[in-house]
């Protein structure tokens, strides 16, 4: 089986966030495989284990997303792609995003595509599916089992708390929720072996794309931090008596009940 | 710059979504005088048209077929295509729910456009239509514009207000026939598991309960008491890895993220990953028996307390405050 799994960089979910002329700033900030895209990886493995075949993990970013695809590789996917885009396209949103991947992807003939329902940091969701679209194929998102049996596909489907048992069929574009899988720890065999898979670096030009072709389609103005929150009252006394006043305060002061 | 817009109404359980009311609001904004056009999809739907029309909708067009009982991107995209090449709508708006998710980016590359996701807010800034939404799950958040001729977003529910009901609004109601075909994803089966009924991403109340809850039935005071308030179960991921609940209920980074009118945290210490998917709750309660708990930090009002001990009590004060109101 021809398995792609899409994955992005992401900020650590422990980083606080700091905005410096405008822009997050990265200074110092851990990355890591956006959590979404680890259970894709995870279930990448677990179905060529099964199945057969190959993985190729691709991601679109810069130089510095070699770590994580090499994470992946250690985790146990066989090849990486890394998009290189930051000489060619200054502003990117989705748009750009899945246009080259699904550039890229075209004439690879895939039989599953995974990725990670969204990326917790543009929080979009949008990447999956538009690259689906674009290359023809039916697409689950926020799925939390996948079973295969020949080209006959059985997904479930994580729908706001309920679930949703759906058939398809190969060639398939699946988006991961939590829930799906639990996502191994790279083993040290595993992380001497991925640094001799094969990492290739494509830049635009190699997917005959001019920066003209994908771009963006939406433009950030501003970015800011929420409003500081206050410190809250801590509420004192014998346990009964903050209880009722508690509820009074929130029926009198803040009006939410 | 007067637009027509289009917004996807929702029905789910019976009943039109709120978020399809306040899709129709953000739509209003979108639209700068233009016509608001709300488009109803399902096997049969058409009852709910008016009440589109009593919050703001113009007009409603209402697609109806078979194939479009279950949700599917393949039938929901071609019933949408089909309205969006008739209408010609300068404005598109979805709610940001599992459907508007799941729809919204394959119909945004069918017309080659951009798409803004999960939009907190609309606003006209200096001659742009100006789009608010979180990132990083809402530890920051970014303004946003299109420089497309067409808007398309998604917004998020319980976060723009939906206008006022007003049953003196009229409007017209009509049909469009599409065919439907080459469904290449079939629902077999839909499982409830959310048996309260209350949706998280749409709850005004939110009961969370993290590892203090110590345990599967540990969540049954947090569940009384939601009832009580018409709200729905939340849960951090501590509570969800150690087993005690579902995945679906995790609120946080990796999770959902919420914003009700009232947050209230039961024996959650409050990591950074968690505080991202609540904090912009609008009122937050903290109650945790470790007083140095982070969540206190975020927590408008907290006790100090064992949460089995505040949240029965907790539950019959609104008893009492719901039998007097």
């Amino acid at each position: 089986m021809n398995i792609f799994v899409l994955m992005k960089r992401t900020f650590d979910t422990e980083e606080k966030i700091v905005i410096n002329n405008g822009a997050v700033s990265e200074d110092g900030a851990e990355f890591i495989i956006n959590p979404y895209d680890e259970y894709a990886i995870e279930e990448a493995i677990q179905v060529r284990d099964k199945h057969g075949g190959e993985i190729t993990v691709v991601t679109v970013g810069n130089e510095e997303a070699e770590k994580e695809l090499r994470t992946a590789l250690a985790m146990g996917c066989d090849k990486a792609v890394l998009i290189n885009i930051e000489d060619d396209v200054e502003e990117s949103d989705q748009y750009t995003t899945a246009k080259i991947l699904a550039e890229y992807l075209k004439d690879k003939n895939p039989d599953l595509i995974l990725a990670g329902n969204v990326a917790i940091d543009g929080g979009s969701g949008q990447v999956g599916p538009r690259v689906a679209e674009l290359l023809g194929i039916p697409y689950v998102t926020t799925i939390t089992k996948l079973d295969i049996d020949g080209s006959k596909v059985t997904v479930v489907r994580d729908v706001e708390g309920d679930e949703e048992i759906i058939e398809t069929s190969l060639p398939l574009l699946v988006t991961a929720q939590q829930g799906l899988n639990e996502p191994r720890y790279p083993s040290l065999p595993g992380i001497m072996k991925a640094k001799k898979k094969p990492l290739e670096e494509l830049e635009l030009d190699d997917l005959d794309l001019e920066e003209d072709d994908v771009e963006a389609k939406t433009k950030t103005i501003e970015i800011f931090l929420p409003p500081k929150k206050e410190a809250g009252k801590i509420l004192q006394g014998e346990l009964v008596d903050q209880v009722k006043e508690l509820v009074s305060l929130l029926h009198t002061e803040a009006k939410v009940v | 710059m007067a637009r027509k817009v289009i917004t996807l109404a929702e029905v789910r359980d019976g009943s039109l979504r709120n978020v399809s009311f306040e899709a129709i609001a953000a739509a209003k904004t979108i639209a700068e005088g233009g016509e608001v056009v709300a488009v109803l999809v399902g096997e049969s739907v058409q009852a709910y048209a008016n009440e589109l029309i009593y919050y703001g909708a113009d007009r409603v067009v209402v697609v109806e077929n078979e194939k479009l009982k279950n949700y599917t991107s393949d039938g929901f995209s071609q019933a949408l295509m089909a309205v969006i090449d008739a209408e010609k709508p300068e404005g598109i708006v979805f709610g940001h729910t599992a459907l508007g998710k799941d729809l919204s980016p394959k119909i945004a590359t069918k017309l080659n456009s951009g798409l803004i996701s999960d939009v907190i807010n609309v606003e006209e800034a200096g001659g742009n239509l100006v789009f608010t939404r979180p990132i990083y799950s809402g530890k920051a958040f970014e303004k946003k514009i299109t420089t497309d001729e067409r808007i398309f977003v998604t917004v998020r529910p319980n976060n723009i207000p939906a206008l006022e009901r007003d049953e003196s609004r009229t409007g017209n109601i009509s049909n469009l026939s599409v065919d439907i075909k080459d469904l290449r994803t079939i629902v077999k089966e839909i499982v409830r598991k959310t048996v309260e009924g209350v949706d998280l991403s749409e709850a005004k109340v939110i009961i969370a309960g993290g590892r203090g809850v110590k345990s599967e039935e540990g969540f049954e005071p947090l569940k009384e008491l939601a009832n009580v308030l018409g709200g729905a179960v939340g849960a951090s991921r501590g509570a969800c890895d150690a087993g005690y609940c579902d995945y679906s209920l995790q609120i946080g980074q990796t999770g959902k993220v919420v914003t009700p009118d009232l947050y209230i945290a039961c024996g959650i210490s409050g990591a950074i990953q968690h505080l991202a998917g609540m904090s912009n709750s609008k009122v937050i309660v903290a109650i945790n028996k470790d007083p140095e708990a982070n969540i206190f930090k975020v927590a408008d009002y907290g006790i100090v307390g064992d949460l089995f001990e505040v949240v029965p009590l907790l539950t019959e004060e609104f008893k009492k405050l719901k039998v007097h109101s």
